[in-house]
């Protein structure tokens, strides 16, 4: 079945990897700018990772076939220090006009501390501004609940929010409704540890139906899976779910979230 | 003649695995009493209280939306105002 991994850090995955992900049935991933484990020095440092993400990344995919969209932001990771934030922040516009980007991601909160709060607030009066669609970076562990409430709160009350437009990632048990409930699109990663596994996303997918949600690997430099994406196709069908279901979710939805970014121009196959 | 429940039939494909998952926690509770010494941690009080959510029947199918809470910290709907 052909998917998309609609969260992938590709630049920390190796080319056997991608080659993989293709012979598995991958067509588009979406890869959205994230902390890549330790803090950048200066400006200049994201501005090359932004080139990284637009310009060398979409020619290392389609060597396989796969369609490469990125998602260009300043991550919740290193948003603490809001001096240095408005510093990068003004570096995405140019790149938001590339011929792969999807919009603003992932931002959000990590500690949820108010420094955090008042770098995301630029994030979007950005995005508000550029008329883009927005990725959210919900945090890990204790810090999710709490973190993904209060991004809510942010986005509710700010009233030129298209909700539609918004993906709200990481979802697990405790937070995939508060999202969905708002009419946000619901991304679940399958991680091994922390996040969900495959078997409880399908869990996700009876309770709630299929509308809405999105699979992703988020597969970056720790550990995580490129092809979890597949590995939920057949937890699935072992499952017995039909066809149709399981397309949904790993292609029909993605298209439909990507297909309101202004670059997006993917053409399925007949 | 029995008639399978759905109940059922999803037990017979969960319950080696979560056979597995149980003595996996038993095992790893074992493997910190073993290490000695005094382990006055909270999350050893989590994992207690979670271990006890599980167990007890329940109406809702909602066990695991449960215990993501247990694990997490609370939220202040008051979050905005300046912390005194």
């Amino acid at each position: 079945m052909d998917f998309f991994d609609p969260h992938i850090h590709i630049a920390s995955r190796t080319t056997d990897e991608l080659e993989l992900m293709a012979k598995m049935g991958c067509v588009v991933v979406g890869e959205p700018a994230f902390w890549m484990g330790y803090d950048r020095t200066s400006p200049a440092s994201f501005y090359d990772y932004y080139r990284q993400l637009t310009e060398w990344e979409p020619k290392r995919t389609a060597q396989y076939g796969i369609r490469h969209y990125a998602w260009l932001g300043l991550n919740a990771k290193e948003a603490e220090n809001v001096a240095f934030a408005k510093e990068v922040i003004p570096l995405l516009p140019e790149f938001l006009d590339r011929p792969n980007a999807l919009g603003i991601g992932e931002i959000g909160l990590n500690k949820n501390t108010r420094n955090e709060v008042a770098t995301l607030e630029m994030l979007i009066e950005l995005a508000m501004k550029t008329n883009e669609q927005m990725l959210f970076h919900t945090p890990h562990l204790a810090d999710k609940y709490p973190g993904t409430r209060m991004i809510l709160d942010m986005l509710r009350a700010d009233s030129r929010v298209d909700r539609s437009r918004v993906c709200i990632d990481h979802l697990e048990e405790h937070t995939i409704r508060l999202a969905l409930d708002e009419g946000y699109w619901a991304g679940i990663t399958l991680y091994p540890t922390t996040k969900a596994t495959p078997e409880r996303a399908a869990d996700m997918v009876e309770i709630y139906g299929p509308e809405r949600i999105l699979v992703n690997s988020s597969a970056d430099w720790g550990p995580s899976n490129p092809t979890a994406v597949p590995n939920f196709i057949l937890v699935m069908r072992r499952r017995g779910h039909p066809e149709s279901v399981i397309r949904k979710v790993v292609y029909d939805n993605p298209l439909e979230f990507f297909n309101q970014s202004r670059h997006f121009e993917f053409v399925p196959a007949e | 003649m029995t008639i399978k429940t759905k109940a059922l039939e999803v037990l017979d494909r969960e319950f080696l695995s979560l056979r597995c998952k149980i003595v996996e926690v038993a095992a790893a509770l074992d493997r910190i009493a073993r290490a000695g010494g005094e382990c006055d941690d909270p999350r050893i009080d989590q994992v207690r209280r979670s271990l006890e959510l599980v167990a007890q029947p329940r109406e809702a199918a909602d066990r695991a939306e449960q215990v993501q809470l247990l694990f997490s910290l609370p939220y202040d709907p008051q979050w905005r105002q300046p912390r005194v």
